[in-house]
Protein backbone atom coordinates (compact mmCIF):
# COMPACT_ATOMS: atom_id res chain seq x y z
CA UNK A 1 0.00 0.00 0.00
CA UNK A 2 2.98 2.42 0.59
CA UNK A 3 4.21 2.11 -2.29
CA UNK A 4 0.74 2.57 -4.00
CA UNK A 5 0.86 6.03 -1.83
CA UNK A 6 4.32 7.02 -2.43
CA UNK A 7 3.71 7.01 -6.66
CA UNK A 8 0.42 8.47 -6.19
CA UNK A 9 2.36 11.38 -4.00
CA UNK A 10 5.18 11.47 -6.65
CA UNK A 11 2.52 12.26 -9.50
CA UNK A 12 0.76 14.99 -7.21
CA UNK A 13 4.20 16.74 -6.40
CA UNK A 14 5.20 16.92 -10.45
CA UNK A 15 1.91 18.51 -10.94
CA UNK A 16 2.13 21.27 -8.15
CA UNK A 17 5.38 21.99 -9.23
CA UNK A 18 4.44 22.41 -12.81
CA UNK A 19 2.41 25.86 -13.13
CA UNK A 20 2.88 26.12 -17.01
CA UNK A 21 1.18 22.69 -17.30
CA UNK A 22 -1.76 23.34 -14.56
CA UNK A 23 -2.50 26.13 -17.10
CA UNK A 24 -1.72 24.99 -20.35
CA UNK A 25 -3.90 22.03 -20.02
CA UNK A 26 -6.78 24.43 -18.80
CA UNK A 27 -6.86 26.87 -21.70
CA UNK A 28 -8.07 24.59 -24.71
CA UNK A 29 -11.20 23.78 -22.33
CA UNK A 30 -11.51 27.26 -21.68
CA UNK A 31 -11.72 28.32 -24.95
CA UNK A 32 -13.99 25.84 -25.95
CA UNK A 33 -16.50 26.95 -23.35
CA UNK A 34 -16.37 30.78 -24.72
CA UNK A 35 -16.52 29.97 -27.89
CA UNK A 36 -19.13 27.33 -28.17
CA UNK A 37 -20.47 28.46 -24.64
CA UNK A 38 -21.05 31.99 -26.10
CA UNK A 39 -20.61 31.61 -29.50
CA UNK A 40 -23.70 28.74 -30.00
CA UNK A 41 -25.60 29.96 -27.12
CA UNK A 42 -28.12 32.25 -28.47
CA UNK A 43 -28.73 29.60 -31.76
CA UNK A 44 -29.38 27.06 -28.70
CA UNK A 45 -31.42 29.45 -26.94
CA UNK A 46 -33.40 30.42 -29.88
CA UNK A 47 -34.02 26.36 -31.10
CA UNK A 48 -35.92 25.96 -28.05
CA UNK A 49 -33.40 24.24 -26.24
CA UNK A 50 -32.63 26.67 -23.15
CA UNK A 51 -29.25 28.21 -21.65
CA UNK A 52 -26.45 26.66 -23.43
CA UNK A 53 -24.03 27.44 -21.28
CA UNK A 54 -25.93 25.34 -18.49
CA UNK A 55 -25.56 22.40 -20.99
CA UNK A 56 -21.93 22.96 -22.16
CA UNK A 57 -20.20 23.60 -19.03
CA UNK A 58 -20.99 19.43 -17.85
CA UNK A 59 -19.33 18.75 -21.06
CA UNK A 60 -16.65 20.91 -20.84
CA UNK A 61 -15.48 19.53 -17.35
CA UNK A 62 -15.70 15.88 -19.09
CA UNK A 63 -13.38 17.51 -21.45
CA UNK A 64 -10.96 18.67 -19.29
CA UNK A 65 -10.67 15.44 -16.78
CA UNK A 66 -10.34 13.25 -20.32
CA UNK A 67 -7.51 15.43 -21.76
CA UNK A 68 -5.62 15.28 -18.30
CA UNK A 69 -6.07 11.92 -17.79
CA UNK A 70 -4.92 10.59 -21.08
CA UNK A 71 -1.90 12.53 -20.54
CA UNK A 72 -1.37 11.56 -17.08
CA UNK A 73 -1.16 7.92 -18.60
CA UNK A 74 0.80 9.09 -21.57
CA UNK A 75 3.40 10.53 -19.47
CA UNK A 76 4.50 6.85 -18.69
CA UNK A 77 6.52 7.58 -21.77
CA UNK A 78 7.95 10.34 -20.56
CA UNK A 79 9.56 8.38 -17.93
CA UNK A 80 10.52 5.46 -19.96
CA UNK A 81 12.56 8.02 -21.86
CA UNK A 82 13.55 9.96 -19.31
CA UNK A 83 14.50 7.04 -17.24
CA UNK A 84 12.51 6.88 -13.47
CA UNK A 85 10.35 3.78 -14.99
CA UNK A 86 13.62 1.77 -15.19
CA UNK A 87 13.79 2.40 -11.14
CA UNK A 88 10.02 1.35 -10.02
CA UNK A 89 10.25 -1.83 -12.55
CA UNK A 90 14.08 -3.36 -10.92
CA UNK A 91 12.00 -2.50 -7.25
CA UNK A 92 11.21 -5.40 -5.23
CA UNK A 93 7.40 -4.38 -5.83
CA UNK A 94 4.72 -5.93 -7.95
CA UNK A 95 4.06 -3.88 -11.34
CA UNK A 96 0.12 -4.27 -10.95
CA UNK A 97 0.59 -2.23 -7.62
CA UNK A 98 2.98 0.28 -9.77
CA UNK A 99 0.55 0.90 -12.50
CA UNK A 100 -2.04 1.28 -10.06
CA UNK A 101 -0.23 4.19 -7.89
CA UNK A 102 0.60 5.76 -11.20
CA UNK A 103 -2.45 5.60 -12.31
CA UNK A 104 -4.38 7.05 -9.26
CA UNK A 105 -1.76 9.64 -8.98
CA UNK A 106 -2.69 10.77 -12.87
CA UNK A 107 -6.60 10.45 -12.07
CA UNK A 108 -6.09 12.51 -8.87
CA UNK A 109 -4.62 15.17 -10.90
CA UNK A 110 -7.04 15.35 -13.55
CA UNK A 111 -9.73 15.61 -11.05
CA UNK A 112 -8.37 18.20 -9.94
CA UNK A 113 -7.84 19.84 -13.05
CA UNK A 114 -11.92 19.10 -13.72
CA UNK A 115 -12.64 21.02 -10.13
CA UNK A 116 -10.59 23.89 -11.04
CA UNK A 117 -12.47 23.45 -14.60
CA UNK A 118 -15.80 23.45 -12.76
CA UNK A 119 -15.07 26.60 -10.83
CA UNK A 120 -14.12 28.31 -13.95
CA UNK A 121 -17.51 28.03 -15.39
CA UNK A 122 -19.21 28.88 -12.35
CA UNK A 123 -17.64 32.06 -12.95
CA UNK A 124 -18.54 31.99 -17.07
CA UNK A 125 -22.66 31.88 -15.40
CA UNK A 126 -22.81 28.25 -15.12
CA UNK A 127 -24.95 27.60 -11.75
CA UNK A 128 -25.50 23.76 -11.02
CA UNK A 129 -29.22 22.64 -9.92
CA UNK A 130 -28.55 21.44 -6.63
CA UNK A 131 -25.68 21.88 -4.80
CA UNK A 132 -26.32 18.20 -3.11
CA UNK A 133 -25.61 16.35 -5.96
CA UNK A 134 -21.69 17.73 -5.97
CA UNK A 135 -20.44 14.91 -4.44
CA UNK A 136 -22.15 12.14 -7.05
CA UNK A 137 -20.77 14.51 -9.69
CA UNK A 138 -17.48 14.94 -8.35
CA UNK A 139 -17.93 10.49 -8.35
CA UNK A 140 -18.50 10.56 -12.01
CA UNK A 141 -15.44 12.64 -12.38
CA UNK A 142 -13.61 10.72 -10.63
CA UNK A 143 -14.72 7.49 -13.08
CA UNK A 144 -14.36 9.10 -16.13
CA UNK A 145 -10.53 9.97 -14.63
CA UNK A 146 -9.38 6.48 -13.63
CA UNK A 147 -10.99 5.29 -17.26
CA UNK A 148 -9.29 7.02 -19.13
CA UNK A 149 -5.84 7.48 -16.93
CA UNK A 150 -5.76 3.48 -17.62
CA UNK A 151 -6.76 3.57 -21.08
CA UNK A 152 -3.72 6.46 -21.46
CA UNK A 153 -1.38 3.82 -19.46
CA UNK A 154 -2.29 0.91 -21.67
CA UNK A 155 -1.44 2.71 -24.83
CA UNK A 156 2.04 4.32 -23.45
CA UNK A 157 3.38 0.75 -22.69
CA UNK A 158 2.85 -0.13 -25.89
CA UNK A 159 4.58 3.17 -27.55
CA UNK A 160 8.34 3.74 -27.44
CA UNK A 161 8.73 7.31 -28.15
CA UNK A 162 6.27 10.25 -28.72
CA UNK A 163 5.92 9.73 -32.68
CA UNK A 164 2.40 7.60 -31.90
CA UNK A 165 1.11 11.01 -29.68
CA UNK A 166 0.05 12.45 -32.43
CA UNK A 167 -1.76 9.79 -34.08
CA UNK A 168 -3.91 9.12 -30.26
CA UNK A 169 -4.13 12.62 -30.14
CA UNK A 170 -6.30 13.04 -33.51
CA UNK A 171 -7.42 9.38 -33.84
CA UNK A 172 -8.91 8.46 -30.15
CA UNK A 173 -8.97 11.59 -27.62
CA UNK A 174 -10.53 14.18 -30.22
CA UNK A 175 -13.41 11.81 -31.43
CA UNK A 176 -13.78 10.60 -28.11
CA UNK A 177 -14.85 14.02 -26.93
CA UNK A 178 -16.44 15.75 -30.07
CA UNK A 179 -18.47 11.93 -30.43
CA UNK A 180 -19.36 11.82 -26.78
CA UNK A 181 -22.26 14.47 -26.70
CA UNK A 182 -19.74 17.11 -24.54
CA UNK A 183 -21.22 19.94 -27.02
CA UNK A 184 -24.55 18.64 -28.37
CA UNK A 185 -27.86 16.76 -26.93
CA UNK A 186 -27.86 13.08 -28.22
CA UNK A 187 -31.56 13.44 -28.01
CA UNK A 188 -31.81 15.51 -31.01
CA UNK A 189 -29.14 14.28 -33.07
CA UNK A 190 -29.45 12.03 -36.23
CA UNK A 191 -29.33 8.43 -35.00
CA UNK A 192 -25.91 7.42 -36.30
CA UNK A 193 -24.65 9.69 -33.86
CA UNK A 194 -26.53 8.55 -31.07
CA UNK A 195 -25.23 5.27 -31.69
CA UNK A 196 -22.15 6.43 -32.11
CA UNK A 197 -22.30 8.20 -28.94
CA UNK A 198 -23.52 5.18 -27.02
CA UNK A 199 -20.40 3.02 -27.94
CA UNK A 200 -18.19 6.11 -26.58
CA UNK A 201 -17.25 5.63 -22.89
CA UNK A 202 -16.94 9.17 -22.46
CA UNK A 203 -20.89 9.87 -23.21
CA UNK A 204 -21.71 7.93 -19.67
CA UNK A 205 -19.33 10.16 -18.12
CA UNK A 206 -20.84 13.32 -19.33
CA UNK A 207 -24.50 12.23 -19.28
CA UNK A 208 -23.75 11.13 -15.40
CA UNK A 209 -22.18 15.04 -14.88
CA UNK A 210 -25.40 16.17 -16.45
CA UNK A 211 -27.59 13.97 -14.72
CA UNK A 212 -26.08 15.12 -11.29
CA UNK A 213 -25.23 18.66 -12.21
CA UNK A 214 -28.22 20.09 -14.30
CA UNK A 215 -31.09 17.06 -14.18
CA UNK A 216 -31.42 16.34 -17.44
CA UNK A 217 -29.84 13.07 -18.73
CA UNK A 218 -30.15 11.13 -21.71
CA UNK A 219 -29.13 7.73 -20.69
CA UNK A 220 -29.71 6.97 -17.01
CA UNK A 221 -27.90 7.60 -14.26
CA UNK A 222 -27.94 4.27 -12.84
CA UNK A 223 -27.24 3.17 -16.18
CA UNK A 224 -23.89 5.61 -16.84
CA UNK A 225 -22.46 4.67 -13.22
CA UNK A 226 -22.70 0.71 -14.16
CA UNK A 227 -21.01 1.15 -17.30
CA UNK A 228 -18.86 3.90 -15.85
CA UNK A 229 -17.72 1.04 -13.29
CA UNK A 230 -17.05 -2.05 -15.63
CA UNK A 231 -15.15 0.30 -18.40
CA UNK A 232 -13.19 1.43 -15.62
CA UNK A 233 -12.20 -1.93 -14.56
CA UNK A 234 -11.44 -3.20 -17.87
CA UNK A 235 -9.26 -0.35 -18.27
CA UNK A 236 -7.35 -1.16 -15.42
CA UNK A 237 -7.13 -4.57 -15.99
CA UNK A 238 -5.70 -4.30 -19.58
CA UNK A 239 -3.11 -1.39 -18.44
CA UNK A 240 -2.10 -3.40 -15.96
CA UNK A 241 -1.19 -6.13 -17.79
CA UNK A 242 -0.05 -4.03 -20.57
CA UNK A 243 2.46 -2.30 -18.16
CA UNK A 244 3.71 -5.79 -16.36
CA UNK A 245 4.66 -6.83 -19.89
CA UNK A 246 6.73 -3.83 -20.60
CA UNK A 247 10.13 -4.82 -21.70
CA UNK A 248 12.93 -2.13 -21.07
CA UNK B 1 34.88 -10.95 6.64
CA UNK B 2 37.48 -13.14 5.10
CA UNK B 3 35.44 -16.23 5.49
CA UNK B 4 32.06 -14.13 3.64
CA UNK B 5 34.43 -13.61 0.53
CA UNK B 6 34.33 -17.04 -0.28
CA UNK B 7 30.22 -16.69 -0.79
CA UNK B 8 29.32 -16.39 -4.76
CA UNK B 9 27.03 -13.49 -4.99
CA UNK B 10 26.61 -14.41 -8.21
CA UNK B 11 27.04 -17.47 -10.54
CA UNK B 12 26.50 -17.70 -14.56
CA UNK B 13 26.84 -21.47 -15.80
CA UNK B 14 26.41 -21.21 -19.40
CA UNK B 15 24.21 -19.01 -19.97
CA UNK B 16 22.99 -18.48 -23.51
CA UNK B 17 20.45 -15.41 -24.97
CA UNK B 18 18.92 -15.50 -28.18
CA UNK B 19 17.02 -12.07 -29.98
CA UNK B 20 15.38 -14.30 -32.96
CA UNK B 21 18.66 -15.17 -34.89
CA UNK B 22 21.29 -13.16 -33.13
CA UNK B 23 23.13 -13.98 -30.92
CA UNK B 24 23.49 -11.57 -28.01
CA UNK B 25 25.59 -13.87 -25.22
CA UNK B 26 26.61 -17.48 -25.96
CA UNK B 27 27.10 -19.60 -23.39
CA UNK B 28 28.91 -17.89 -20.88
CA UNK B 29 29.99 -18.84 -17.39
CA UNK B 30 31.43 -16.54 -14.45
CA UNK B 31 31.12 -16.17 -11.33
CA UNK B 32 31.64 -13.16 -8.93
CA UNK B 33 32.49 -13.54 -5.21
CA UNK B 34 30.43 -11.70 -1.95
CA UNK B 35 32.67 -8.38 -1.42
CA UNK B 36 34.50 -8.15 -4.53
CA UNK B 37 35.00 -5.51 -7.17
CA UNK B 38 34.45 -7.35 -10.93
CA UNK B 39 34.66 -5.88 -14.06
CA UNK B 40 32.84 -6.47 -16.61
CA UNK B 41 34.75 -4.89 -19.92
CA UNK B 42 34.05 -5.48 -23.31
CA UNK B 43 33.39 -3.76 -26.81
CA UNK B 44 30.28 -2.30 -27.71
CA UNK B 45 27.18 -4.64 -28.51
CA UNK B 46 29.77 -7.88 -26.70
CA UNK B 47 26.93 -8.58 -24.53
CA UNK B 48 27.47 -6.92 -21.43
CA UNK B 49 24.02 -5.18 -21.19
CA UNK B 50 22.05 -8.20 -22.15
CA UNK B 51 23.92 -9.62 -19.71
CA UNK B 52 23.53 -7.30 -16.63
CA UNK B 53 19.81 -7.50 -17.66
CA UNK B 54 19.24 -10.92 -17.29
CA UNK B 55 20.92 -10.70 -13.94
CA UNK B 56 18.66 -8.10 -12.46
CA UNK B 57 15.48 -9.65 -13.75
CA UNK B 58 14.99 -7.53 -16.48
CA UNK B 59 15.50 -10.36 -19.34
CA UNK B 60 15.23 -13.69 -19.11
CA UNK B 61 17.86 -16.28 -20.57
CA UNK B 62 17.50 -18.40 -23.36
CA UNK B 63 19.06 -21.07 -21.49
CA UNK B 64 21.92 -21.14 -18.88
CA UNK B 65 21.46 -21.10 -14.86
CA UNK B 66 21.94 -17.46 -13.05
CA UNK B 67 21.95 -17.33 -9.14
CA UNK B 68 22.28 -13.50 -7.55
CA UNK B 69 22.57 -13.50 -3.43
CA UNK B 70 21.41 -17.38 -3.37
CA UNK B 71 18.23 -16.58 -5.66
CA UNK B 72 17.54 -16.93 -9.84
CA UNK B 73 16.39 -14.09 -11.21
CA UNK B 74 13.56 -16.10 -13.20
CA UNK B 75 12.35 -17.58 -10.45
CA UNK B 76 12.09 -15.77 -7.49
CA UNK B 77 12.59 -11.90 -9.02
CA UNK B 78 11.73 -10.56 -5.89
CA UNK B 79 14.09 -12.19 -3.94
CA UNK B 80 16.98 -10.98 -6.44
CA UNK B 81 15.87 -7.44 -6.22
CA UNK B 82 16.10 -6.80 -2.53
CA UNK B 83 19.26 -7.72 -2.76
CA UNK B 84 20.95 -5.96 -5.49
CA UNK B 85 21.44 -1.91 -6.54
CA UNK B 86 21.43 -1.10 -9.69
CA UNK B 87 23.06 2.39 -11.57
CA UNK B 88 21.82 1.87 -15.13
CA UNK B 89 24.13 3.17 -18.31
CA UNK B 90 21.46 6.32 -18.60
CA UNK B 91 19.96 8.20 -15.97
CA UNK B 92 16.87 6.72 -13.89
CA UNK B 93 16.20 9.79 -11.54
CA UNK B 94 13.08 11.47 -11.54
CA UNK B 95 14.52 14.96 -11.91
CA UNK B 96 11.07 17.02 -11.11
CA UNK B 97 11.83 15.67 -7.54
CA UNK B 98 14.53 16.56 -5.12
CA UNK B 99 17.78 14.54 -4.55
CA UNK B 100 16.09 13.54 -1.18
CA UNK B 101 12.74 12.97 -2.08
CA UNK B 102 14.52 10.62 -4.92
CA UNK B 103 16.33 8.81 -2.79
CA UNK B 104 13.06 8.72 0.04
CA UNK B 105 10.91 6.83 -3.29
CA UNK B 106 13.48 4.07 -3.52
CA UNK B 107 13.62 3.66 0.87
CA UNK B 108 9.32 3.01 0.27
CA UNK B 109 9.73 1.10 -3.06
CA UNK B 110 12.03 -1.33 -1.36
CA UNK B 111 10.43 -1.58 1.64
CA UNK B 112 13.17 0.02 4.20
CA UNK B 113 11.65 0.92 7.47
CA UNK B 114 11.01 4.76 7.90
CA UNK B 115 13.41 5.31 11.12
CA UNK B 116 16.43 3.21 8.85
CA UNK B 117 15.34 5.04 5.81
CA UNK B 118 15.94 8.46 7.48
CA UNK B 119 19.62 7.88 8.63
CA UNK B 120 20.48 5.99 5.74
CA UNK B 121 19.44 8.91 3.55
CA UNK B 122 21.19 11.20 5.72
CA UNK B 123 24.65 8.93 5.78
CA UNK B 124 24.65 8.33 1.80
CA UNK B 125 24.09 11.72 1.04
CA UNK B 126 27.10 13.45 3.18
CA UNK B 127 29.02 10.31 2.38
CA UNK B 128 28.70 11.44 -1.45
CA UNK B 129 28.92 15.09 -0.65
CA UNK B 130 25.25 15.65 -1.40
CA UNK B 131 23.85 16.65 1.75
CA UNK B 132 23.48 20.37 1.80
CA UNK B 133 21.93 19.93 -1.91
CA UNK B 134 19.00 17.19 -0.54
CA UNK B 135 16.75 20.11 -1.09
CA UNK B 136 17.82 20.85 -4.54
CA UNK B 137 15.61 19.40 -7.74
CA UNK B 138 17.47 17.04 -9.57
CA UNK B 139 17.30 18.76 -12.61
CA UNK B 140 19.30 21.77 -11.51
CA UNK B 141 22.19 19.26 -10.63
CA UNK B 142 25.44 18.47 -12.47
CA UNK B 143 26.04 14.91 -14.26
CA UNK B 144 28.21 14.12 -12.06
CA UNK B 145 26.22 14.88 -8.85
CA UNK B 146 23.52 13.13 -10.58
CA UNK B 147 25.76 10.01 -11.18
CA UNK B 148 26.75 10.38 -7.48
CA UNK B 149 22.87 10.68 -6.22
CA UNK B 150 22.25 7.19 -8.25
CA UNK B 151 25.03 5.19 -6.68
CA UNK B 152 23.74 6.33 -3.07
CA UNK B 153 20.01 5.64 -3.68
CA UNK B 154 21.29 2.04 -4.91
CA UNK B 155 22.97 1.63 -1.62
CA UNK B 156 19.64 2.76 0.17
CA UNK B 157 18.66 -0.33 0.82
CA UNK B 158 21.68 -2.06 1.96
CA UNK B 159 22.31 -4.76 -0.88
CA UNK B 160 24.77 -7.68 -1.08
CA UNK B 161 25.66 -6.34 -4.70
CA UNK B 162 25.64 -3.42 -6.97
CA UNK B 163 25.52 -3.02 -10.67
CA UNK B 164 27.42 -0.06 -12.22
CA UNK B 165 26.57 -0.03 -15.78
CA UNK B 166 29.15 2.62 -17.48
CA UNK B 167 28.28 5.14 -14.45
CA UNK B 168 31.09 7.62 -15.40
CA UNK B 169 30.14 8.09 -18.95
CA UNK B 170 30.34 11.84 -19.73
CA UNK B 171 32.24 12.68 -16.74
CA UNK B 172 35.16 14.67 -16.05
CA UNK B 173 38.14 13.23 -14.87
CA UNK B 174 38.11 14.86 -11.61
CA UNK B 175 34.42 13.70 -11.18
CA UNK B 176 34.85 10.06 -12.49
CA UNK B 177 38.21 9.76 -9.75
CA UNK B 178 36.12 11.11 -6.73
CA UNK B 179 32.88 8.81 -8.32
CA UNK B 180 35.34 5.29 -7.90
CA UNK B 181 37.57 6.25 -4.28
CA UNK B 182 33.74 6.68 -2.88
CA UNK B 183 32.49 3.24 -4.58
CA UNK B 184 35.90 1.58 -3.42
CA UNK B 185 35.53 3.41 0.03
CA UNK B 186 31.84 1.93 0.06
CA UNK B 187 32.65 -1.40 -0.62
CA UNK B 188 36.03 -1.43 2.10
CA UNK B 189 33.17 0.04 4.45
CA UNK B 190 30.36 -2.05 3.97
CA UNK B 191 31.25 -5.05 1.71
CA UNK B 192 29.11 -4.01 -0.70
CA UNK B 193 30.17 -6.50 -3.95
CA UNK B 194 30.66 -4.38 -6.98
CA UNK B 195 29.46 -5.33 -10.53
CA UNK B 196 31.07 -2.75 -13.05
CA UNK B 197 30.79 -2.05 -16.96
CA UNK B 198 33.42 0.65 -18.29
CA UNK B 199 35.02 1.62 -21.16
CA UNK B 200 37.97 3.24 -19.12
CA UNK B 201 40.32 0.97 -18.46
CA UNK B 202 42.26 2.87 -16.29
CA UNK B 203 39.33 3.19 -13.69
CA UNK B 204 38.85 -0.72 -14.53
CA UNK B 205 42.63 -1.06 -13.72
CA UNK B 206 42.42 0.57 -10.79
CA UNK B 207 39.43 -0.36 -8.75
CA UNK B 208 38.89 -3.82 -9.90
CA UNK B 209 39.78 -7.21 -8.32
CA UNK B 210 38.82 -9.08 -11.02
CA UNK B 211 38.01 -8.60 -15.06
CA UNK B 212 36.32 -10.48 -17.19
CA UNK B 213 36.60 -9.48 -20.79
CA UNK B 214 33.51 -10.40 -23.12
CA UNK B 215 33.63 -10.70 -26.96
CA UNK B 216 31.21 -11.54 -29.32
CA UNK B 217 28.91 -12.89 -26.63
CA UNK B 218 31.63 -15.00 -25.69
CA UNK B 219 33.73 -14.37 -22.31
CA UNK B 220 37.15 -14.46 -23.59
CA UNK B 221 39.70 -14.05 -20.36
CA UNK B 222 39.16 -13.69 -16.57
CA UNK B 223 41.31 -12.04 -13.95
CA UNK B 224 42.84 -9.95 -12.12
CA UNK B 225 44.40 -6.59 -14.04
CA UNK B 226 47.90 -8.05 -13.25
CA UNK B 227 47.46 -11.38 -14.49
CA UNK B 228 45.86 -10.22 -18.20
CA UNK B 229 48.31 -7.90 -18.47
CA UNK B 230 51.63 -10.42 -17.82
CA UNK B 231 49.28 -13.08 -20.22
CA UNK B 232 49.46 -10.06 -22.94
CA UNK B 233 53.12 -9.00 -22.34
CA UNK B 234 51.41 -5.71 -22.44
CA UNK B 235 52.17 -2.04 -20.33
CA UNK B 236 48.56 -1.29 -19.67
CA UNK B 237 45.34 -3.25 -19.25
CA UNK B 238 43.94 -0.98 -22.42
CA UNK B 239 46.89 -3.05 -24.15
CA UNK B 240 45.79 -6.22 -22.93
CA UNK B 241 42.55 -5.39 -23.77
CA UNK B 242 43.03 -4.57 -27.15
CA UNK B 243 44.66 -7.87 -27.97
CA UNK B 244 41.84 -9.64 -26.34
CA UNK B 245 39.21 -8.26 -28.54
CA UNK B 246 40.88 -6.82 -31.57
CA UNK B 247 41.04 -3.64 -33.00
CA UNK B 248 37.88 -3.71 -35.45
CA UNK B 249 35.41 -0.69 -34.77
CA UNK B 250 32.02 -2.60 -33.40
CA UNK B 251 28.91 -1.87 -34.71
CA UNK B 252 26.02 -1.46 -32.37
CA UNK B 253 21.99 -1.03 -34.30
CA UNK B 254 20.11 1.59 -32.60
CA UNK B 255 16.42 1.86 -31.96
CA UNK B 256 14.23 4.86 -31.53
CA UNK B 257 14.77 4.49 -27.82
CA UNK B 258 19.13 4.78 -27.74
CA UNK B 259 18.27 7.58 -30.62
CA UNK B 260 16.24 9.25 -27.99
CA UNK B 261 19.04 8.74 -25.50
CA UNK B 262 21.76 9.80 -27.13
CA UNK B 263 19.74 13.07 -27.58
CA UNK B 264 19.13 13.48 -24.09
CA UNK B 265 22.31 12.74 -23.59
CA UNK B 266 23.67 15.71 -25.46
CA UNK B 267 21.08 18.12 -24.02
CA UNK B 268 22.31 16.89 -20.19
CA UNK B 269 25.97 18.29 -20.90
Amino acid sequence: MSCIYVLWLRQLKRYTRSRSRMFASLGQPILYLLAFGFGFGPIFQKAGQGNYIQFIAPGIIGMTVLFNSIFSGIELIWDRQFGFLKETLVAPVSRLLIMFGRTLGGATVALIQGAIMFLVCLGAGFRPLNIHALPAAIAFMALIAIMFTALGTAIASMLSDFHGFQLVMNFLVMPIFFLSGAIYPLASTSKTLEWIARIDPLSYGIDGLRGTLIGVAHFNLGFDLAVLLVLASVLLGLGGYLFSKICL
Amino acid sequence: MEPLRLFRVIEVRNLTKHFGPIVAVQDISFEVKSGEIFAFLGPNGAGKTTTIKMLTTLLAPTTGKITVGGFDPTKQPHEVRKRFGIVFQDPSLDTELTAFENLDIHGVLYKVPKQVRIQRTEYLLRKFELWDRRKSYVKEFSGGMRRRLEIARCLLHTPNIIFLDEPTIGLDPQTRNQLWTQVKRLNEEEGVTVFLTTHYMEEAERVADRIGIIDHGKVVVQGSARQLIQQTSSQTLEEAFLSFTGSAIRHEESTSLDRMRNAAKLFRR
